[in-house]
């Protein structure tokens, strides 16, 4: 299985993403996110607005993919950190997210991740995580 | 004779209720507010498979973590003010100390520690136990204030209105 393959295939074992709703799209090693839009994933109704702890969700779970499609991760990445900057108000629209592998270590990855929605160039909000990654097993020495 | 004033914190520790029920995705991940003080909120959230991050453990997803720290943070911040505004996060914070257990609810506080014309600082923790004697998350977060408009504060200020209309 490829590991594109693989990471479609752990998505759709994560009750969570299922929760948001979140899609994958995986070409080769590059790999676009998408959050349809949904009534739940509201915040500010009078707006309405997307939650920004659900931006923040999509954008957390968009860094932990790319981290698994690029790196040898055994398991899902574990995250350390992040911090999310807000950009702009998340209209009730679809959301679409890329991330970038900063620094890819053994132990370590650092992640940036964008989320847009009509505009790429006009970002709704941007991700910066560090995640644990899980050793691959040992190759059987023989 | 009308009733005296009642402070903000008052206001929104009575629709306590619905501070999360107005809240769509607060809603659907089952937050619930346990206590609001002036600039002060402790809610939490039970655990729920639909939440899980990691199949492999039961773990919840870190997203759920963020959602209820930024959720109650806002709260923590309007409980801070003197009037309803609506708020935007501009930049949070997380620092995941330790996985949330299979199981386990997950408590958390939000404090906002300093008010400006524009701009509220928070801080919130996520832990295990009531007794706070496991921490799960610590976060960190700026919120922008806008004036009160068409929108100010949200669904919960909508929320409020009607509650007062009906009663």
């Amino acid at each position: 299985m490829s590991r594109a393959d693989e990471l479609q295939a752990f998505l759709a074992r994560i009750p969570f993403a299922a929760t948001l709703g979140l899609r994958c799209e995986v070409h080769g090693n590059e790999m676009t996110t998408t959050l349809p839009f949904s009534e739940h994933l509201i915040g500010n109704p009078a707006l309405p607005a997307l939650h920004g702890g659900a931006i923040g969700a999509f954008l957390e779970i968009t860094a932990v993919a790319q981290a698994y499609l690029s790196g040898p991760s055994a398991g899902l990445p574990k995250p350390i950190d992040l911090t999310i900057d807000y950009l702009r108000a998340g209209r009730a629209e679809d959301l679409f997210a890329r991330a970038v592998i900063r620094k890819q270590g053994t132990r370590m990855t650092s992640v940036r991740a964008e989320a847009w929605q009509t505009d790429r160039a006009k970002p709704v909000a941007a991700l910066r995580a560090q995640f644990l990654m899980e050793a691959p097993e040992a190759p059987a020495a023989d | 004779m009308a009733d005296p004033p009642s402070s903000k914190a008052e206001i929104m520790r009575k629709h306590a209720h619905m501070i999360m029920t107005a809240v769509p995705w607060a809603r659907t991940l089952g937050f619930e507010m346990v206590s609001i003080d002036e600039a002060r909120a402790v809610g939490k959230v039970a655990w729920r498979e639909d939440l899980v991050g990691d199949p492999a453990s039961g773990v919840l997803a870190g997203g759920v973590i963020t959602g209820l720290l930024d959720n109650l943070c806002g709260v923590a911040v309007g409980a801070a003010l003197k009037e309803f505004r609506s708020l935007a996060t501009l930049d949070l914070r997380i620092d995941y100390m330790r996985p949330a257990t299979r199981g386990e609810t997950v408590w958390a506080e939000a404090e906002c520690y300093h008010v400006t014309r524009s701009i509220a600082f928070c801080r919130a923790t996520a832990f295990h136990g009531e007794d706070r004697a496991r921490i799960v998350a610590a976060a960190t977060g700026t919120f922008a204030l806008n004036n009160p408009s068409r929108w100010a504060g949200g669904g919960f200020a909508k929320a409020v209105a009607a509650d007062k209309a009906e009663t």
